[in-house]
Formats: structure tokens, sequence, C-alpha cells
């Protein structure tokens, strides 16, 4: 699973490309929220999809995961054209990948243990003992105590039940995770703390990761390459840098606002 | 994929070379289990000092769950003598690493079994009934306390939400109590007047039914109606408010969410109860007067003739004094288990069923109570 991938994304070497989206367009009733979309995901790469409030984010995230209905266009996942595939087919294909949603999505009446195990059980045929361990291991890989395993969700703070979903995420090993706004409700210290945590767990296990985000500490932090979406497209996508020479309003007004000045888009070395 | 082994190979004094090789990942986590469990076993009790190496070389691939297994056959072996790991790529050594930093706690006590579980949850129960008849006061306290604010002038009537709540409560229902109500009165005039023909006197019939229907059934069938159409529906909304924390939002504006969301439903069910009940004895009375003119051949006039001549003011009042106290049951019992929702999914399905499932034991116990007082005082 894991390639020697960590070192050299973002340095411009081309690898295999884990996911593609070509000319896609996604509307409810009349309107196209997304229209004529084509995005390339990297094998390894941290990609940070940014846009302004009702540009198809998340929508983009949910078309690509299959719960939200395309009206046209192609998504191809591990080169496979997902309208393609039978019913089991793309279920192999989704065990290989870990959503983390906006709210967790944590089964509210199970525990947090039991919640990492879920797609375990599911799945895989691990005896009790693996399944425990294994569960324990996903927990603290995300940084959550072992304390926290027997509490139910409702009893974890915001920052816990992210990292809780981050770990039921990753139960089976994932090779790419989508992150829905990881980081937002966090303060800006677990926010930096989840944020290395995503890198750690790119570099040790070799994800790729597509995040969905509006924190700038993030885009300048761990993102290797980042998608501005607007008017239903892509408006621009590379490195930061690049971003930020973008004629294109919204994204001056974006990277290069007060709120930008703030953050660590400016003071990161180029 | 290849299938993943471990296989000892020969070689250090005193220990082994334990080469592993295949795809060790999440999907043969069976049989590499039992892989590593009988090179485990085939593992002499041998001296102590031995030296061991764990060769990866022949690794196809890697996931935590394999970086586990060879995690844990290290410690094993760990006990015996010196392990080494070799072979491994740089980014397996990386993955091993970070599994290997994880502890895993011991396990809990053994669960406790025989009859002390057993005791333990009847004990349980006690308390909890207990529990439930304080807080069933207290709430009925706080509710009669937001009436008399009400009724004194210091708390607002919400009249919008109140005409909501009937017509959710009152409006809504009139279709199925009318229908069950019809055809329980049908069934019960076609059952007696099938008795009553051996006797001779199957006219009869009007003063059974009008008595059954008029006394119990017509309160009965709609407490029990609304206690599943609408007291369901209460503890449902209340609970996903309390867990969306809109109550709490209601709290910090300084509403109380009994005035807020529990006195126009109990205001509404006081005046719906009642007005569904005289609709369900009318559709009774007419399935039961069809049913003895098509089957009993008693004519609409005498039906009702007999009817008129027999049952009095007071009997049809009986049923109607009963409906708004099991109104007022009803809606505590619903509004009590909707506050008493937790965070969770499962915590809102099984606080639904309880208030259901207590409305209508209560109502059916208020039923039976009231039977005994009316007798008694010979009404």
């Amino acid at each position: 699973m894991a390639s020697e991938n960590a070192s050299h994304i973002g340095h411009g070497v081309q690898s295999e490309i884990v996911i593609s989206v070509e000319n896609l367009a996604v509307g409810f009733g009349e309107r196209l929220v997304i229209d004529g979309l084509a995005l390339d995901v990297h094998r390894g790469e941290i990609l940070g999809v940014v846009g302004a409030s009702g540009t198809g984010k998340s929508v983009l995230l949910r078309t690509i995961i299959g719960l939200v209905a395309k009206k046209r266009g192609t998504v191809q996942v591990f080169g496979h054209d997902m309208d393609r595939l039978n019913a089991q087919r793309r279920r192999l294909i989704e065990r290989r990948w870990g959503i983390l949603f906006q709210h967790g999505a944590l089964f509210s009446s199970l525990t947090v243990k039991q919640n990492i195990q879920f797609p375990m059980r599911e799945y895989l045929d691990l005896s009790p003992r693996l399944l425990d361990e294994m569960a324990m291991l996903k927990l603290q890989l995300v940084g959550l105590k072992p304390e926290a395993a027997n509490r139910m969700p409702s009893e974890l703070s915001g920052g816990m039940i992210k990292r809780a979903a981050l770990a039921r995420a990753l139960a089976l090993d994932p090779e790419i995770v989508f992150l829905d706004e990881p980081t937002s409700g966090l303060d800006p210290i677990g926010a930096g703390d989840f944020d290395e945590l995503i890198a750690t767990l790119r570099n040790t296990l070799g994800l790729t990761v597509f995040m969905v985000t509006h924190d700038l500490d993030s885009l300048a932090g761990i993102c290797d390459r980042i998608a501005a979406l607007g008017d239903g497209r892509v408006l621009s996508q590379g490195p930061l840098e690049q971003l930020k020479a973008e004629p294109h309003p919204w994204l001056q007004a974006y990277f290069n606002g007060p709120r930008a000045r703030a953050s660590h888009v400016h003071s990161k070395p180029a | 994929m290849a299938r993943p082994s471990a296989i000892w190979g020969d070689g250090l004094r005193g220990g082994g070379v334990l080469r592993l090789s295949g795809a060790w990942t999440a999907d043969h986590a069976a049989e590499l289990e039992s892989a590593l469990a009988t090179a485990m076993k085939s593992l002499q009790a041998g001296a102590e000092d031995a030296h061991f190496r764990i060769d990866c070389a022949g690794l196809l691939s890697l996931d935590t769950v394999g970086a586990w297994l060879i995690h844990r056959a290290r410690l094993t072996l760990g006990e015996k003598g010196e392990v080494t790991l070799v072979g491994l790529k740089r980014d397996q050594t990386h993955l091993i690493a970070e599994v290997a930093q994880a502890e895993i706690p011991p396990e809990g006590p053994p669960r406790p079994t025989g009859a002390y579980p057993l005791l333990v949850d009847i004990g349980e129960a006690v308390v909890n009934a207990g529990k439930d008849v304080s807080n069933g006061v207290t709430f009925f306290g706080s509710v009669m306390a937001a009436l008399a604010r009400l009724a004194l002038g210091r708390a607002k009537l919400r009249p919008a939400a109140v005409v909501t709540q009937l017509e959710r409560v009152a409006m809504r229902g009139v279709p199925i109590i009318v229908l069950i109500s019809f055809l329980v009165g049908a069934i019960i005039a076609q059952q007696s007047i099938f008795q009553l023909q051996r006797f001779g006197q199957p006219h009869l019939v009007a003063d059974l039914v009008g008595v059954l229907v008029l006394r119990e059934l017509a309160v009965l069938l709609t407490a029990i109606m609304v206690a599943g159409r609408s007291g369901s529906a209460f503890t449902a909304e209340l609970g996903s408010m309390k867990m969306r924390e809109e109550v709490d939002a209601l709290q910090t504006m300084g509403l109380d969410p009994v005035e807020v969301l529990v006195l126009p439903r109990i205001i509404a069910l006081l005046i719906g109860l009642p007005l569904l009940t005289f609709v369900s004895s009318m559709a009774a009375m007419a399935g039961a007067a069809l049913v003895a003119d098509i089957y009993g051949g008693i004519s609409f006039e005498i039906f009702f003739a007999r009817i008129q001549n027999i049952i009095g003011m007071n009997t049809f009042m009986v049923g109607m004094y009963k409906a708004p106290f099991m109104a007022l049951v009803i809606g505590l019992i619903a509004c009590i288990e909707g506050f008493a929702v937790r965070g969770s999914a499962e915590s809102l399905g099984s606080h639904t069923t309880a208030s259901v499932v207590k409305s209508i034991f209560v109502v059916i116990v208020v039923d039976g109570l009231f039977a005994m007082f009316f007798a008694s005082i010979r009404y």
C-alpha cells in the first residue's frame, strides 16, 4: 500500500493519479452547483479544496464518493470509472477510502470503540482479541487516550469527536481519506494538532488526503496542492504560492486579505 | 495476492529466523494470526538469551493489521530473548514504529455471571420505577405551576402554538378514530345480537352498546389512539430538541421550556381528547346501529328510540369526565419521556417506546379506578 511518496510530494514529481474528475456537472433542480469541473488527485498528496460558501466544495466531495448524483461527467477512482462498476466492484473501491464527515457522523448508540470496530466487523475476519487491539491502536494513532474507548459519542468534546471519526475512517486502512472541514469548530491549537496528525498519518500510512477546508493555516501548513473552486469549476490549482499570485478577485481577497495576513499563509517562507 | 506465511528457517543458535512472506494485510488477518500462532507454538521452550531474527524481506505489502501482528510477535519472542527485525523497507519501518507506540490496556475484570446480574437488573428496575413516580410528581407540579401562572396572567398563553397542536392532535386524528370506533361499534353490536338472540331479546343490543360505548369504550379507544399518535410524536419532538440543545437554547433566552413546549401540548390534549371522545362515541353508535339494522333487523327508529329511553345524560357524561384526565396523563408521560432523552438515537427510540407503553398502561389503570369510583357513587 505505502510507497516512497512522502518525500517527493509537492516537488513537482508526477505520480499515479488516484482520483480523476472530468467535465463534472452537479445540480439541484434547475441550478447547477458544479458545471464543467475537472480535477486530478495524485497518490500520496494532501489536496486542499477551498472556495466561498456555496461553491460546491462539499457537493464535489459527496459526488466523488457517490452520495450525490451527477448530471454529467466522469469520476474515476483508482483508474475505474465509478459509473461502470457493478455494485460488488464498487464496494471493493469504497473499502479503499475513508470519510470524515463534517460533524463526525459517529453512530450515537455505539461506543467509540464499537464505532471504530464497526467497519472492521463488517468487512474483515478478525479474532476478538485482534479486533480489540486494532481498535485501541487506531484510537491511539489519532491521538486519543485509551480511556476514550468506552465513552459514548455524546460524551466527547468537539475535537475528540473529530479524532474518533478519523479513527473510524482509518479503520480499514484506506488509501484515500476524504475530510470535510476537519478543523472547523476546533480551537486554533486543536486545529494545529489535527493538521499535524493528518500530515503524520499521510507520512506513515501513505494516505492520499482530499480535504475540504476553510482553514488558512491548514492550507499553508500541510496541503501540498490547493484547488480553489468558483463559478462551478476549478478557478486555479497548484501550490499555495501560485494561487496567491492569481489575479482572480476572490483568490486575491482570500489569500491576501486581512485574515490571510494574520495566519501563516504569509509568514511561511516561499 | 500471495498467501501470507510465517515459517521458521534454521540459523541462529538457540533461536531462529522467522521468515515472513506474502501480503500482511487486514484481508488475510485470520491466516496471519493462525500462521503466527503455529510458529509460536513450534517454538521450543528453549534456553534463555536466545537470539531471534524476524526476516521481513519477503513481505509484499503491509498495513496496520500486519504491522501490529509483527509487533506482537516481536513482543512474544522478546520474552525469550533478543529480537531483531530485518529486511524492512523504510516506510514499513515507520509503520511498525508508529504501531509500536500504542499501549493496549489489559482487559477489565470479567463480567459477573449467574444470579448476580439478574439481581442488579431487578434492583435497578425497582429504583427506576420509584424515580419515575417522583419525576412524574415533580413534573406535574411544574406543569400545574405554569398553568397557575397562566391563570394569574403572569405567563403568556401561546395561542398559535395551542392551535397548531390542536390541529395535529384532534383534527388530523379524526379520520382514524372515526374508522376504528365505527368498526369496533359494529363488531360489538354483531356479537351482542348473536348472544342476545338466544334469549329472544336482540333489541337489548341498543342498551348494551349504548352503555358500553359511552361509559368505557369511546374514551379508552380514543386515549389509546392518542397515546400512540400524539404521545409518541411529543416524545420524539421534545427528545430531538433536547438532543440538539434546542431546549437549552430556550432556557438561556429566559424562557421556561415547560411554558413554551409543554403547556401548549397539554392544553391541546385537554381540549382535543374530549372532542375526539365525543366523535368516537358517535361513530361507534353509528356502526352499531348499522349492524343492528342489517344483521339484527332492528331499524334505526327502534334502535335510537331505545337509546333515548334507556341511556341517561349521566352515562354520556361518565365518558366525557374521564377524557381530560386521560389527556393529562398522556401529555405528562409523553413530555417527561421526551425530556429524559439523552444524546443517542437509541435513547430517543427507547424513550418513545416507553412513552407509548406507559401512557397506555396508565390510561387503562385510570379507567379502572374511575369505574370503581363511579360504581361506588352509583352515578
